[in-house]
């Protein structure tokens, strides 16, 4: 009950917050449309309006406060109005419709799970790779830690060009800049959680004259899955950047990137703020469903009490 | 001097670990025969070379000097022939195992088939009273029941020696007092070969045939003690003179080693 009541309190403090800088962020907006509907508006002169401040303005003229929070194309969009477009193009429209945020969402998605089973997939070749070569440890590593300091928003363009070079598009080259994020958590994880195993285990293992191939099914995989978990929500998220990354350079028709890019160049901020929030829904969500297998498999395998 | 009956024996066994502060003598000049059937202590301080010497005898350390054999074969071969059971001061289960399944864990390995696996594992649970517990897990276990389990890992694949580094040793007195008692009836009852790393002075002289007293720096044997008491060894012996005699000899020995050190 009080952590409930905690969790509100932060929820109604950042909602209270957002409607407050509405105020000074759409004020010079309400003000002219104020103005044309014949209000009287304190100072009259737009150009004079322009050079002054929107706590000044908002000070000035408190009769148009209200108005801030049902600007059409306000800069800073009111929760509700967010809320409403939300509700419109998900449970009001049909999910084969351009506009249903649904849709956009599923292209999105069908990225990201690719993405995401492919990132885990080669994470995991190169962690089993790292952890029983040296020579793979000094040589991979470095590479994979240099591959994360590139900007992703810089590579994927070029990855997108080569790809489409050699004939490939759609949702392939989405995936591969989803993987790209999401191995790199996933290796380092399951680095870290197949070397987890002690000395002493280890020895336990040595003798009974086990073999590496023994050492590895018996022991250090399965010490390793509390460490994949943790890598997994990280890179389930990463997954989801990825793919809407990789539909902004590629000027993407369907999908939330895609619906952001729309929304920039038309300056339907509402719409934008929709899809960041189904972006950040689908993102808590993946991670919900992570973290329930990963209930669901630990407690199967006795390592939760 | 090295007579058939001896399951390990050690000549002039040195290990120099060389570490960043210069060579480390964990072990000089061991010496040291151990018959079938023996029950034998290593005692001494930290440092003094004693679970060295056991890791050496289940080659899991390389000596650089002097020569070793355990069953007439080298310490390497007998680990490949999985000549000995070993446990350590962590019981170290399997957090994802039950108790029945880290006990088949060695079995697997081994390639035991799956009836053999269960049977063996009904058995070494009843050795260590642990019958009824192989489908919980080991957090479910109080730590001495783990140690316990440890052991039945150790015994459940028949290795005539049984290796224990301070198996008992993060436990408390009464539980020590108790699962003392039940390791001499568990080798009463198997004759296995065990060698036992311990700094409990009483623990050393209840359980043992036979006492190795080591010192520091380097690691030494200073005395070998052959014990007067009688197989049959019901807890409180540990009243009687004999045993507090042995116990005042071990005490003396372990005084002598760090006279010696200065």
């Amino acid at each position: 009950m009080k952590s409930v009541l905690a969790v509100l309190s932060v929820v109604g403090a950042l909602v209270a917050v957002w409607y407050l800088a509405a105020i000074p962020m759409n004020i010079q907006g309400a003000l002219v449309e104020a103005q044309r509907a014949g209000v009287a508006v304190e100072p009259e002169d737009a150009a004079q309006r322009r050079q002054m401040g929107g706590l000044a303005l908002a000070v000035k003229n408190p009769q148009v406060i209200p108005a801030v929070w049902a600007l059409k194309r306000p800069r800073l969009p009111a929760p509700h109005q967010v809320a409403v477009e939300l509700w419109k193009t998900t449970v009001g429209k049909k999910i084969t419709s351009k506009r249903s945020l649904v849709y956009h969402s599923w292209v999105t998605l069908s990225a990201t799970l690719l993405g995401f089973a492919i990132g885990t997939g080669l994470g995991i070749v190169l962690a089993v790779g790292i952890v029983h070569s040296r020579v793979m440890d000094m040589s991979v590593m470095p590479w994979a830690i240099i591959s994360q300091t590139i900007p992703i928003i810089a590579l994927a363009p070029m990855i997108i060009v080569v790809l489409y070079s050699v004939g490939i598009q759609g949702i392939i080259p989405k995936a591969v800049i989803s993987a790209y994020l999401s191995f790199f958590p996933v290796v380092v994880g399951m680095v870290k959680g197949l070397r987890s195993p002690q000395a002493m285990q280890l020895d336990l293992m040595r003798t009974y004259n086990a073999g590496a191939a023994q050492v590895f099914w018996k022991l250090r995989l399965p010490a390793s899955m509390p460490y994949l978990f943790a890598s997994l929500k990280i890179g389930i998220a990463a997954s989801l950047v990825g793919a809407i990354v990789g539909e902004l350079p590629t000027g993407a028709v369907a999908g939330l990137g895609a619906r952001l890019l729309a929304g920039s160049y038309y300056g339907q901020t509402i719409q934008i703020w929709a899809a960041l929030f189904a972006a950040a829904i689908l993102a808590a969500v993946l991670v919900g469903l992570l973290g329930l297998v990963e209930r669901v498999t630990l407690k199967r395998m006795g390592m939760v009490r | 001097m090295t007579d058939s009956n001896s399951v390990i024996s050690a000549r002039d066994v040195d290990l120099t670990f060389q570490t960043g502060d210069g060579p480390v003598h964990a072990l000089q000049g061991i010496t040291l025969d151990i018959a079938r059937g023996d029950f034998v202590s290593f005692i001494g301080p930290s440092g003094c070379g004693k679970t060295t010497f056991l890791r050496v005898v289940a080659a899991l350390e390389q000596p650089t000097g002097g020569s070793i054999t355990v069953n007439g074969m080298s310490p390497d071969e007998a680990r490949r022939q999985r000549a000995y059971g070993y446990v350590f001061q962590a019981a170290g289960l399997y957090p994802w195992r039950t108790i029945a399944r880290n006990i088949s864990l060695p079995l697997e390995i081994m390639g035991y088939s799956r009836d053999e696996q269960q049977e063996r594992v009904r058995k070494v649970l009843e050795l260590v009273d642990l019958a009824g517990f192989g489908e919980k897990f080991p957090w479910q276990l109080s730590g001495g029941m783990q140690q316990r389990a440890s052991i039945a890992r150790a015994l459940s694949f028949d290795a005539d020696i049984l290796l224990m580094d301070e198996p008992f040793g993060a436990l408390d007195e009464i539980v020590r007092d108790h699962l003392n008692e039940q390791l001499l009836a568990l080798w009463r009852r198997t004759r296995k070969t065990i060698g036992f790393v311990t700094h409990s002075i009483p623990e050393a002289v209840y359980l043992s045939t036979r006492i190795v007293v080591m010192s520091p720096r380097p690691g030494r044997i200073t005395d070998v003690i052959e014990s007067p008491l009688p197989a049959e060894r019901p807890l409180d012996i540990r009243d009687t003179p004999e045993f507090l005699e042995v116990a005042h000899r071990v005490r003396e020995g372990l005084r002598a080693g760090h006279a010696y050190d200065g």
